[in-house]
């Protein structure tokens, strides 16, 4: 039976969340690479600075079957739940969902009554989803008003289109998909929304057939990846307007739009542009007025690409005789300020003051691992290590910020040929404005084993999104 | 009136005030479009339609009963009707839940609309309708005299019943709409959103009891 107060961890606004008690425990969805025929895990990390386990994993979860390629994960219901049209204020945040992109299976885990060893307690087989939602590589979650989003990268048959469908937050069905009208909306990857004005916008990489077997060179100098963000209609599940980024500029990936429901912007990452293989973070926005408002995209912040001795450099990027930055993750706190930026090829954790939005400042870097770099931490700066600063996660009072270093199995094959060597590190903002790594908080996963996206216990910075500014 | 015909109509307001305090019936709604808005007339202007809307859910319960009551003897309808509400109320207890419609773009239409379904959803009309029956059945007591002139008086009967039925939806919707009005405007100027989750009860479970408890003493009563 579900409890008569609202869940502790539903918060009406981002400033009430920032200002609840701090995160102890941290969710990391763990892939197998070793290729040994076990499974993907999920782990429990310890992030509680006064106990002795701190920085452990103190648990640890195996799926069922092997294979499934773990990649984002999320809560069954957040903050959204208090939105006034949608009240779900006695549903609990209790369910963590992990679907895996290889294996189209969606596990249900749930973390009652010890957070430290969640069960599984239901599985959506992929012949299910597929059958009911018509979509398959499921990708992330995200907890909406109403139920629990997800997307999946394209269709059964490993073509597109890709697209949004809709679990039910209590019995976890599915209820199908989700657009009543998808314009010219083909490739799928992440999608955010406004709740305040009722707005999706979603994002393009590639479908399963054009991503799975790794990177295709091919593909990405046709410019044939995704290079356009949709803005879509929340209410009425309809396809809005394109916003096309230009052909070279692939790969649209993580989007964080503003928290504050009243503002209608949000930050897009691009990966990789052919022209120099930079990357860049591009602002949408709304202008014009209510009743002829109309939403535009624009560069914001572009990273070089680092020269680099071809020798150091794999395969794929000998020719370039240079390191891409592979901007792969992007994270905002919750007041909207601050942008936490991942360039996983150039091993370097970015922090952006983002106050005017239309004119990001640097105010921050930090160097790890990086396909030449190869950054120690500094409670061992002599031993290198390798991948690079991934999935970031900001904790919801902004002071940590979470990073783990592999991207997805067939391509960090193709960028750290040698095999990644997984990690998990904390950086923490000093109150005099420092940006530094956590000295006591390094871990490092067994051989095989690469950390991907982190939730944070009661949720954080990207998990929630509000109706109450 | 005076004394215990009074009642009904006590109780009618008060249920309509209790409708106003639930956080899922509208004044967390007009607080929000206030507060999205940046200021108070946006929480007063959703007032209206909020309250349209309600009107509207529990007007059609009870004129539904009306006509049934027409063509219904009283007694049966008494059964069916408690019978109903502990139906209701026993699937409200177990399968909760909402009817899925609205955003934060909403205009009166869209408001009214979200207002009378979930009033509808949450069984509000039904509530009514124990209160509705024993302030007409006081009411046509008192206006159903033995009279020879048999059509005069049916005809006479329907029109005190239907004053009965907008009286009923008039007294409730006021109380509702101005507990409604004084919790959202209360919220945008003084006391923001830090005590929402504390007070939020689960006022669904509360209510879906409360349907079949109503339910049972018509039966039984």
């Amino acid at each position: 039976m579900s409890p008569f107060r609202p869940d502790p961890t539903f918060y009406p606004s981002p400033r009430l969340a920032a200002s609840a008690p701090r995160e102890t425990l941290a969710y990391v969805a763990l892939l197998n690479a070793a290729n040994d025929g076990r499974p993907d895990a999920l782990g429990v990390v310890d992030v509680d600075p006064g106990s002795d386990a701190y920085g452990t994993m103190v648990g640890r979860v195996e799926m069922p079957f092997p294979g499934d390629e773990l990649h984002h994960f999320g809560w069954n219901a957040c903050s959204s739940h208090l939105c006034p049209w949608a009240p779900h204020a006695h549903v609990e945040r209790r369910y963590l969902i992990l679907p895996g992109i290889h294996s189209s299976r969606i596990h249900v885990l749930d973390t009652r009554p010890d957070p430290r060893s969640p069960r599984l307690v239901k599985m959506i087989e992929p012949e299910e989803l597929m059958e009911r939602t018509g979509y398959s590589a499921p990708h992330s979650v995200h907890c909406g008003p109403d139920g629990v989003y997800l997307n999946g990268l394209g269709a059964p048959d490993g073509d597109g289109p890709g697209g949004i469908f809709v679990l039910d937050h209590e019995t976890f069905e599915p209820r199908g998909a989700w657009e009543l009208d998808r314009g010219p909306q083909f490739l799928s990857y992440d999608f955010a929304w406004h709740l305040g004005q009722d707005t999706v916008v979603t994002s393009e990489w590639g479908t399963p057939k054009m991503v799975r077997n790794g990177l295709d060179p091919e593909l990405l100098l046709g410019g044939k990846y995704g290079n356009a963000l949709h803005v879509w209609d929340l209410r009425r599940r309809r396809h809005v307007q394109t916003l096309e980024l230009g052909a070279q500029y692939q790969m649209t990936l993580e989007l964080r739009p503003a928290r504050n429901p009243g503002k209608a912007y949000g930050f897009a990452g691009v990966v990789i542009s052919l022209e120099d293989l930079s990357a860049s973070v591009w602002l949408w926005y709304r202008e014009g007025r209510n009743g002829r408002s109309r939403w535009a995209v624009r560069k914001v912040i572009e990273i070089p690409a680092e020269p680099a001795d071809p020798g150091l450099l794999p395969p794929l990027l000998k020719g370039f005789g240079a390191v891409p930055p592979l901007i792969t993750d992007l994270n905002l706190s919750l007041d909207d300020r601050t942008l936490y930026v991942s360039c996983w090829g150039t091993g370097e954790l970015l922090r952006f003051d983002v106050s005017d939005p239309f004119h990001p400042k640097k105010t921050g870097s930090l160097r790890l691992g990086g396909i030449v770099r190869r950054t120690g931490h500094p409670n061992d700066e002599s031993r290198e290590l390798n991948g690079g600063p991934q999935m970031v996660e900001v904790s919801r009072d902004g002071q940590r910020v979470y990073v783990t270093n592999s991207l997805y199995s067939p391509w960090d094959a193709q960028f750290y040929p040698e095999g990644i060597r997984g990690w998990m590190a904390l950086a923490t903002n000093g109150t005099d404005g420092t940006f530094s790594l956590d000295q006591r908080f390094f871990l490092e996963t067994e051989t095989g084993i690469r950390p991907h996206q982190v939730r944070l216990q009661g949720g954080d910075a990207s998990s929630d999104s509000f109706c109450f500014p | 009136m005076s004394g215990p015909e009074l009642w009904p109509w006590v109780g009618l307001a008060l249920l309509g005030a209790l409708h106003g305090l639930n956080p899922g019936m509208g004044w967390l709604f007009a607080a929000a479009l206030g507060m999205q808005e940046g200021r108070s007339s946006a929480a007063w202007g959703a007032l209206a339609p909020l309250a349209l809307g309600h009107a509207l859910a529990v007007g059609l319960v009870v004129l539904l009963v009306l006509g049934l009551g027409l063509a219904v003897p009283s007694r049966m309808l008494k059964f069916g009707i408690g019978a109903f509400l502990v139906g209701y109320g026993l699937v409200r207890l177990f399968r909760g839940g909402h009817p899925r419609w609205g955003g934060m773009r909403v205009g009166s239409r869209d408001l009214t609309i979200w207002s009378f379904l979930m009033a509808s959803a949450h069984g509000a009309g039904l509530m009514v309708l124990p209160l509705f029956m024993a302030g007409a059945s006081m009411g046509t007591a008192q206006g159903r005299p033995h009279s020879p002139h048999a059509h005069v008086a049916v005809a006479s009967s329907v029109n005190t019943e239907l004053m009965q039925a907008g009286m009923t939806v008039l007294i409730h919707t006021v109380s509702y709409m101005v507990v409604t009005g004084a919790i959202a405007v209360l919220v945008v100027h003084w006391l923001g959103l830090r005590l929402l989750r504390p007070l939020w009860i689960d006022l669904d479970r509360i209510w879906a009891v409360a349907l079949i408890l109503t339910g049972a003493l018509t039966l039984f009563v």
